[in-house]
């Protein structure tokens, strides 16, 4: 397992200023009227074999950005490199030559799966749409890929109805893995299983990476299975990353307040104490209608937060080494006073850093 | 009613569902209390029972689905399954109410938020339609919705999910019910709004002196919420204990392994201790114990007896053999936590 993205190494997946704007408004013969900014200028590296998680609520523009990486959906703002590869250089047949090599896994297990074709079948589509094999040389590699997910080889002529929630995303794995790819998205793979089968899944792409040296773009809503597979972990909020770190650092001191947000809802699976939450004023805004300046200042509990919040937008920046986070109030910072009092600001910056404490529970 | 008498009784409920292809017995032989203000969670996986539980003790069970004879419900003293239906309509939403996972399917599309609050007041408690839109109102800042009389005249769709939620628990506490049933309130929603919906169902269930039955997949919220907590697996309450002692010291492998299952904050890049198989259909449950074939303990005597609930401690039962077998229990215990 490799740690961080080393700066020397060429990562596997380079993405620049990603962007994806949808037009809202406007018809047949008027101009939209606005864009949802659904992802709004995310940039991050993968190295090879390590698994980067990206977590996000809903609206965040989590998913979107894991599409956009694999050119799934066309940025409408910036670059992916893959292996070195503009991906947006690519005609048409090279780009399907390369997703061979990076492919998709779904959240859900029921709908992802052709209800029509047998598990075997759907497995083995990769391998002839790519000519990997055919005839009895492909069924060979089916029977073996359903076994390397932990289904029986005999299975293959079964229907995805005859299976759980688990065992339809095992076979949705295998169909991953069926064309030999570098670099696996796994837009949220464990979150409609039941919590005895989340495990073994959870296991099952642990143990996949080590031995195909997989890289992972893991994406996930909450913060709480992303400790167990992360190396490093990216928040979204709004379309943006506001926090990028390794992944012991985030757990330990995240520093974008909505972060330390997201770091104090994990549930604590203790009935002898309570979590001191940080609770976030108001819902979610729109990604059609985001705040200006920090998309996060509305809902912000930082105590120097101030009108400069509402003008600057702050960038993704080095507050620690690796650790970046887009919050101008939280130092170092390379948006000096003047130019935050210009903006309006009355509040130095100063570290806050929330105690993520536990009361005892009297009740 | 005296203080001995629970809330609420429930005795070998039995709901079957009768299909073509045969019998699904999705509750097979459940019993617990739960008293008056008390917070009891129903914790299981999909498949296990619990929603069907929860529907079953407000009467909500369709065809093929049938509440079987022999089962006993009794509620403030009164036998709920030999209620006629009217009586019985009347009491959803005023004595027992419930609050349900998907707030957008729950709440009617084509009416105001306010409207549908305010219809709980006019039904139950004959509330005038300015009186009720009134209290509905009232009930709804109560949930923490910022301009409430403007928010109530909003459809469902014009608000989020954590809002709908908020909209629905309203609803429920309206008229201070003695019990709540909430079936996975917090599963649709974000994380960061999942602690706030806690917070106020709890708040407000204080308030209103409610018992509350949590119905959850989650031992997060179970250990935040619960006093007293009922594991299903198969149909069945596999373990019932107090909330502290069922995480320091459960007693079943279903139990013991589902909170090792859980990704524990902390725990760094370890492999998660799985259960291994999957809960099968309620048509095929297996002979003898419903575990057995995912249990790491089974032995033959699992596939040849059902076991019946035991008493591992005061007010902690599990349905396993191992309860009754201190040497095979000690050497489990042992082998589970090396």
């Amino acid at each position: 397992m490799s740690g961080p993205a080393h700066p020397d190494v060429a990562p596997l997946v380079r993405a620049r200023d990603l962007q994806r704007h949808f037009p809202v408004g406007g018809g047949l013969f008027r101009a939209p009227t606005g864009a949802i900014r659904a992802v709004d200028g995310v940039s991050l590296d993968i190295a090879r074999g390590e698994t980067l998680a990206l977590v996000g609520e809903s609206g965040s523009g989590k998913t979107t950005t894991g599409r956009l990486i694999l050119h799934l959906d066309v940025p409408t703002g910036g670059t992916v490199h893959f292996d070195g590869t503009d991906l947006a250089s690519l005609a048409p047949a090279p780009l399907r030559a390369m997703r061979r090599r990076m492919q998709l896994v779904f959240q859900d297990p029921f709908g992802s799966l052709n209800p029509r074709m047998t598990i075997g079948d759907t497995v083995k589509e990769g391998l002839l749409i790519h000519r990997l094999a055919e005839g009895a040389e492909a069924d060979r590699r089916t029977r073996a890929l359903l076994e390397e997910v932990g289904l029986r080889a005999d299975w293959a002529n079964r229907y995805p109805h005859e299976f759980s929630g688990g065992q339809r995303q095992r076979v949705g794995i295998a169909r991953a893995l069926s064309v030999g790819p570098d670099f696996v998205v796994l837009d949220e793979p464990v979150s409609a299983l039941d919590v005895s089968v989340q495990a073994q899944v959870i296991n099952l792409l642990m143990d996949l990476q080590k031995q195909r040296g997989l890289t992972y773009l893991f994406i996930a809503h909450d913060l709480s299975v992303v400790e167990h597979v992360a190396d490093r972990v990216a928040v979204m909020y709004l379309g943006r990353i506001v926090e990028l770190a390794p992944r012991d650092a985030i757990f330990a001191e995240p520093l974008h307040p909505y972060a330390q947000a997201l770091r104090s809802a994990v549930p604590v699976a203790d009935p002898t104490v309570r979590a001191r939450r940080i609770v976030l004023a108001g819902e979610p805004p729109s990604p059609a209608d985001p705040p200006t300046g920090c998309p996060f200042h509305p809902r912000c509990h930082h105590p120097a937060r101030d009108e400069s919040c509402a003008r600057l937008v702050p960038p993704l920046e080095e507050k620690a080494p690796a650790h970046l986070v887009a919050c101008h109030k939280q130092p170092p910072t390379t948006i000096t006073w003047e130019a935050q009092q210009v903006a309006g600001a009355t509040r130095q910056p100063e570290r806050h850093l929330p105690v993520l404490a536990l009361d005892a529970r009297t009740d | 009613m005296s203080d001995s008498t629970p809330l609420l009784e429930v005795r070998d409920l039995a709901v079957h569902f009768h299909g073509r292809a045969g019998v699904a017995r999705a509750v097979d032989g459940v019993s617990f209390t739960v008293g008056a203000g008390e917070t009891v969670a129903i914790v299981g996986e999909s498949g296990s029972g619990k929603s069907v539980t929860a529907l079953a003790l407000l009467r909500l069970i369709e065809p093929p689905g049938r509440i079987e004879p022999g089962s006993v419900i009794r509620f403030e003293g009164q036998d709920l399954l030999a209620l006629a239906d009217e009586p019985m309509r009347r009491l959803r939403g005023r004595r027992i109410s419930m609050v349900f996972q998907e707030p957008m399917t729950a709440l009617n599309p084509v009416f105001t938020v306010g409207d549908q609050v305010a219809e709980v007041a006019r039904i139950h408690a004959g509330a005038s339609r300015a009186d009720a839109w009134a209290r509905a109102v009232q009930m709804l800042a109560k949930t923490g919705i910022a301009d409430a009389d403007k928010r109530a005249r909003d459809y469902p769709h014009q608000l989020s999910g954590g809002m709908r939620q908020r909209v629905l628990i309203a609803m429920a506490l309206l008229m201070s019910p003695a019990l709540v049933i909430a079936d996975e309130p917090t599963t649709a929603l974000d994380v960061t709004i999942q602690a706030q919906i806690l917070d106020l169902l709890r708040t407000l269930q204080r308030e209103a002196g409610s018992a509350l039955l949590l119905i959850t997949h989650d031992f997060g919220v179970v250990a935040e919420m619960a006093q007293r907590v009922l594991v299903m697996y198969g149909g069945q309450v596999v373990e019932s204990a107090p909330v502290r002692e069922l995480f320091a010291s459960a007693a079943h492998p279903y139990t013991a392994g589902l909170l090792r299952a859980m990704p524990r904050m902390g725990a760094r890049r370890e492999r998660l201790e799985a259960i291994p198989g999957t809960v099968p259909p309620a048509s095929a449950w297996p002979s003898g114990c419903r575990f057995r074939d995912r249990c790491p303990f089974a032995w033959d005597r699992c596939a040849t007896e059902a076991p019946v609930p035991a008493e591992v401690a005061p007010g902690h039962v599990a349905r396993c053999h191992l309860v009754s077998e201190p040497a095979r229990r000690a050497a489990a215990t042992t082998g589970a936590t090396a």
